[in-house]
């Protein structure tokens, strides 16, 4: 069955300087191109996931069937926070501290 | 006399029960054996000398108070190092992780601990878990116990390869696309994958949450239904976890096969396969037959599209789980002007390729326009091959197929093409995108004299059925050869 | 041309239930920083959420008070952006199937009813809070933000309206209404000075009469109800002068600042919007029966505006209705007055001015205050029997709000309560009008106006304690 896996399908174009940012990984020229050949190769043999007709079929998130899996509005305790802050890679007294934020979401 | 660390975690407990031996003598003989194969197999990234001992101490003195926890009670565990263990170094093979010590135990390995386990080191994986070879490894790779110049699989191959090796009685690893029975099948052990749900995931660094469970690697049948018996079962802390009882493993482990209908998928024997592995499977289906089994030739169409439909939906869903790898809370943090410069350098460096090309396929499979084609398409097919294997169990109680495609290849051989590596799983995934069961169980050695292994599938919640197969698959094979070439000594 | 705003309202609520949306951590105002926290809702590694089942009833309870259906089935999605105080740097919010569709709440402004659609109401959970270091703790002038990830992972419930509402008035009473709302609910504290309760505004204008919509403004940062309208009053005139100019309107988010009075225009980067939302594949579905729904909706308390339609029919003005219904405390309040014999209109003109105006200048809520119902209907009581003239009782009601006692020992102690005793009161009318000849004389030859003088001699001479309907009668008696 490995046939399928060493022709191209459907040429896929992927736009991987704006996929690279919205992951927040900040790569060379030379590694989007890299990452752009490699990933438009995997891409396209995924694509052949289209080449079967699903009409009507719901897609499964889940393989274990399974509803309201719910908690009891009860508090629990909580992690000791010099425990937590100790894993930090850089903080201000009781926290956590990052570089300025340039946009507000 | 037998080497300690040679012995199977059903013979260690017996030994133990009956004082042969204590639990301290036994870690100390995986201590020796870890110094002779270390430096040849890297299976290990951290070993909990402190944590280990005091634990052997613990297992001794219930032991001699009468206190039986399990069967690993007083049993040195190797866990894969994308178990959260509470301050012992969790990395993930990544350098994002690097130095990371977790304030809390994963649920699995908190059972670990009240059962006694001897948790006695972090073994080596491909980079959050992604990978067939434990060569995607930040810290190095780890190497075949059967000839360490060939992969141990992956990406749980430092269990694998600690467990062939007897750097431990037991490891345990996670299987998303085929991380257990794969390195499993290449180091000459058994491996399963228990039903999604089986085994808690709170605690276990996701790499896709919806294909991911935790399992056994361990010597035989009867000590993965012995491991499996301690972690699995009902986890409130995980909303995906099985919440009925768990079924009887042992049920069947002695019954044989006479009467059952065994499977063989078609699209997962004969092309594409090693023509020696798929000798040894087809000698170990007439076994079967000859022990009672009906063999039934089948067809699931839709599973030829399963590796597709895999690439589609383990990106997506681990560029959402990496996304907290940021550089905020714990782990590697590059300088940055401004957050989104730091966050972006920070994951650039602290990840390796494999991971971010990960992360890049599924961000684009998930991105404004390309959802439905891609990671809904994905999901579309995933119902479709649940459907066939629903349909498959109409006709058969098992299905069987090889593990992997080939045994244990070159270190270096397909890094460099991610296709390649990737059809290393072909035959492995299909049970991770239905959901279902299934297990490696080692039936030979190939030419080159390295391991091959047997694939058993079963519906959900079938794990009785699937080791009662698999226990006769591996009373058929008789595998008895242990991986004795990475040792600097010959132990035996 | 006359422009007509179309404006859509999306309302962020939080929830008061003892634990987060997903872990057993406390939800609380004013917790010590990153004490509050736990591996789920620091996104720790390997950690796994788990639905709080009481906040999916707090919110299938809102939905229901909004006359939404509640879906069979509802599911969670992850909402993906990069942002250091959302812990995972995934939401999990509720996307293509969330928990309440399509309902309606009836918001009053002036006389006026109108109907205001409910697009839908979803669970989602908070972030932590940035705090921005620097020059004046503006995001853009800071060096580096500190973060404290307490309020991360708390039940948020956002309400999304649709664009039906159509004057910045009308967009506050709708706020107000909401909020009325959840209150007597009782699934939030909804303060929107602490953020417990958020909006932002979809604004656009077209021209009046016509159908199609203009180009939508998102704004933000209101966090009263009166920016509110004053930021919306703000965008309707800056877009309708654009218009009227020849100029487009931008599609963009506009930041309201308060002290400008002014919204200002946000840089956004075009993939910031591509939230690439997917089914949570750690959670499960959430499925409601029929059972647990009508459940969750018999437990629901009367809502503003039905508590509104029983005062107007009680024979209040609509816009006392309006005020009391809207606010739990002075619901409770008014309807034990009432019960125990307050004169309904009496009591309320008393709840919305003087008492209002009284608690605003001490800082007092009403609930924590002297105020109840029953000195409310024992003031009312001493009105009516005119022991009290109206405008004592407002001095009483200032005695009973400073603590002095109950109503009868204020009047009685600021020396308050009202002369009705004829024979009391007539030696001061004698002398009065013994003093006023040339007035008595033209009351005599019929000019009643000089009456009104007159008693307010006597009401002057007897401090104010003479309860002016009998000292009217006495004048008259005298005089005739
Ligand atoms: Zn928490």
């Amino acid at each position: 069955m490995a046939y399928y896996y060493h022709c191209r399908l459907m040429p896929v174009d992927i736009d991987i300087g704006k996929v690279a940012r919205l992951a927040r990984l900040a790569l060379s020229e030379d590694e989007l191109n890299r990452y752009r050949q490699q990933c438009e190769v995997v891409l396209e043999h995924a694509a052949r996931v289209q080449a079967l007709p699903t009409d009507g079929v719901t897609g499964t998130s889940h393989p274990l069937p399974r509803t309201n899996a719910f908690r009891d509005d009860i508090v629990t305790e909580c992690l000791d926070r010099e425990e937590v802050l100790a894993q930090a890679p850089e903080r201000d007294g009781d926290y956590f501290l990052v570089p300025r934020i340039l946009d507000e979401q | 006399m037998t080497d300690l660390a040679d012995l199977t975690v059903t013979g260690a407990a017996a030994g133990l029960r009956a004082g042969e031996f204590s639990s301290v003598d036994l870690l100390e003989a995986v201590h020796r054996r870890a110094a002779m194969t270390e430096a040849n197999l890297h299976a290990y990234l951290s070993i909990d000398r402190d944590g280990a001992a005091r634990a052997a101490v613990g297992a001794d003195s219930a032991f001699k108070s009468n206190t039986d926890l399990g069967l690993l009670q007083g049993i040195p565990v190797a866990l894969k190092d994308n178990m959260v263990t509470r301050g012992l170094e969790t990395t993930c093979s990544s350098k994002i992780l690097a130095g990371y010590l977790p304030p809390y135990d994963g649920t699995a390995v908190s059972r670990l601990r009240e059962g006694g386990a001897v948790i006695f080191g972090k073994t080596n994986l491909d980079e959050f878990a992604m990978g067939s070879s434990t060569e995607n490894s930040a810290y190095g790779p780890s190497r075949n116990p059967w000839d360490p110049e060939r992969v141990p699989g992956g990406s749980s191959g430092g269990s694998a390869a600690a467990v062939a090796a007897g750097s431990a009685l037991v490891g345990f690893g996670s299987d998303t696309g085929g991380s257990i029975r794969q390195p499993a099948a290449l180091c000459g052990i058994v491996g399963m994958k228990p039903t999604y749900g089986l085994v808690s995931r709170y605690g276990l660094i996701a790499f896709a949450s919806s294909l991911d469970q935790i399992g056994p690697l361990t010597r035989t049948v009867e000590d993965s239904v012995a491991a499996l018996e301690v972690v699995g079962g009902y986890d409130p802390a995980d909303s995906t976890s099985y919440p009925g009882d768990v079924p009887d493993y042992r049920a069947g482990l002695e019954s044989g096969v006479a009467g059952l209908r065994v499977g063989v998928v078609s699209e997962l024997n004969g092309e594409g396969i090693d023509p020696e592995v798929q000798a040894g499977v087809d000698q170990c289906i007439a076994g079967l037959e000859q022990a009672g089994a009906s063999i039934v030739e089948l067809s699931l169409p839709s599973i030829e599209y399963a590796l597709s439909a895999y690439y589609l939906i383990a990106p997506a869903e681990c560029s959402a789980n990496l996304a907290r790898f940021d550089g905020v809370r714990y782990g590697l943090r590059r300088r940055g002007e401004t957050v989104e410069e730091m966050m972006s350098t920070t994951r650039a460096d602290g990840f390796g390729p494999e991971v971010i090309r990960r992360i890049l396929l599924g961000t684009y499979a998930l991105s404004a326009g390309y959802y439905d084609a891609f990671y809904g398409q994905a999901q579309r097919v995933r119902t479709l091959i649940i459907q066939d294997f629903q349909a498959a169990y109409e006709q058969a109680d098992v299905l069987v197929s090889p593990t992997s495609p080939t045994t244990a290849f070159q270190l270096g051989d397909r890094t460099q093409d991610p296709l390649s590596m990737y059809l290393s799983d072909v035959c492995t995934i299909p049970s991770n995108m239905s959901g279902d069961p299934a297990i490696s169980v080692p039936i030979g050695l190939d030419g080159a004299g390295l391991p091959i292994g047997f694939q058993v599938m079963a519906p959900a919640l079938g794990e009785p059925l699937m080791f009662r197969v698999a226990a006769e698959v591996e009373r058929q094979a008789g595998f008895e050869a242990r991986a004795t070439h990475a040792t600097s000594e010959v132990v035996t | 041309m006359t422009y007509e705003p179309v404006i859509g309202i999306e309302t962020h609520v939080e929830l008061t239930t003892e634990s987060k949306m997903f872990c057993g951590c406390a939800v609380g105002f004013g917790a010590p920083p990153n004490t509050n926290v736990c591996p789920v809702c620091l996104g720790l590694p390997g950690a796994l959420p788990v639905v709080n089942g009481r906040a999916v009833e707090f919110a299938m309870a809102i939905g229901l008070a909004l006359n939404c259906s509640i879906a069979h089935q509802s599911v969670f999605s992850r909402k993906n952006y990069f942002y250091p105080d959302m812990p995972k740097n995934y939401q999990i919010s509720q996307y293509d199937e969330p928990l309440c569709i399509g309902g309606y709440l009836d918001v009053q402004t002036g006389s006026e009813t109108r109907r205001i659609g409910i697009t839908r109401v979803h669970m989602e959970e908070d972030t932590g809070k940035s705090i921005h270091v620097g020059e004046g703790g503006r995001i853009s002038a800071a060096s580096h933000s500190l973060i404290d990830f307490n309020r991360a992972g708390v039940p948020l419930m956002e309400v999304v309206s649709e664009p039906d509402i159509r004057s910045a008035e009308e967009a506050r009473a709708f706020v107000a209404e909401l909020r009325g709302a959840v209150l007597r609910l009782g699934v939030s504290d909804a303060k929107l000075e602490e953020g417990s309760m958020r909006f932002d505004a979809n604004v656009s204008l077209r021209p009046k009469g016509t159908e199609p919509f203009g180009t939508k403004v998102e704004v933000k940062n209101m966090n009263s109800l009166r920016s509110l309208q004053r930021a919306l009053e703000h965008e309707i005139d800056r877009q309708a002068a654009l218009l009227e100019a020849g100029d487009s309107v931008l599609q963009e988010t506009r930041h309201w600042d308060e002290a400008a009075g002014t919204t200002l225009g946000m840089r956004s980067k075009e993939e910031a919007f591509d939230y690439r939302y997917f089914p949570e594949p750690d959670l499960v579905p959430v499925e409601v029966d029929d059972a647990w729904r009508d459940r969750v909706g018999e437990a629901i308390p009367e809502l503003p505006a039905q508590a509104r339609a029983r005062y107007l029919e009680m024979g209040l003005d609509p816009t006392a209705a309006g005020l009391i219904s809207r606010d739990v405390a002075f619901g409770a309040v008014f309807e034990d007055a009432v019960a125990a014999g307050g004169v309904s209109q009496t009591v309320a003109n008393w709840l919305t001015g003087e008492v209002t105006a009284l608690l605003r200048r001490s800082e007092t809520p009403l609930a924590s205050s002297p105020i109840d119902g029953a000195a409310l209907a024992e003031l009312s009581g001493m009105v009516d029997a005119g022991r009290l003239s109206a405008s004592a009782a407002k001095d009483v009601l200032a005695g009973v709000v400073a603590g002095e006692g109950n109503p009868a020992e204020v009047a009685r102690a600021r020396d308050l309560v009202q002369v009705s005793d004829i024979a009391a009161l007539e030696p001061i009318i004698d002398e009065v009008l013994a003093g006023n000849e040339e007035a008595v004389g033209k009351l005599r030859r019929g000019d009643d106006k000089v009456i009104g003088f007159l008693i307010g001699q006597v009401m002057r001479a007897s401090g104010g304690k003479a309860d002016p309907a009998v000292v009217r009668g006495i004048i008259k008696d005298r005089v005739s």
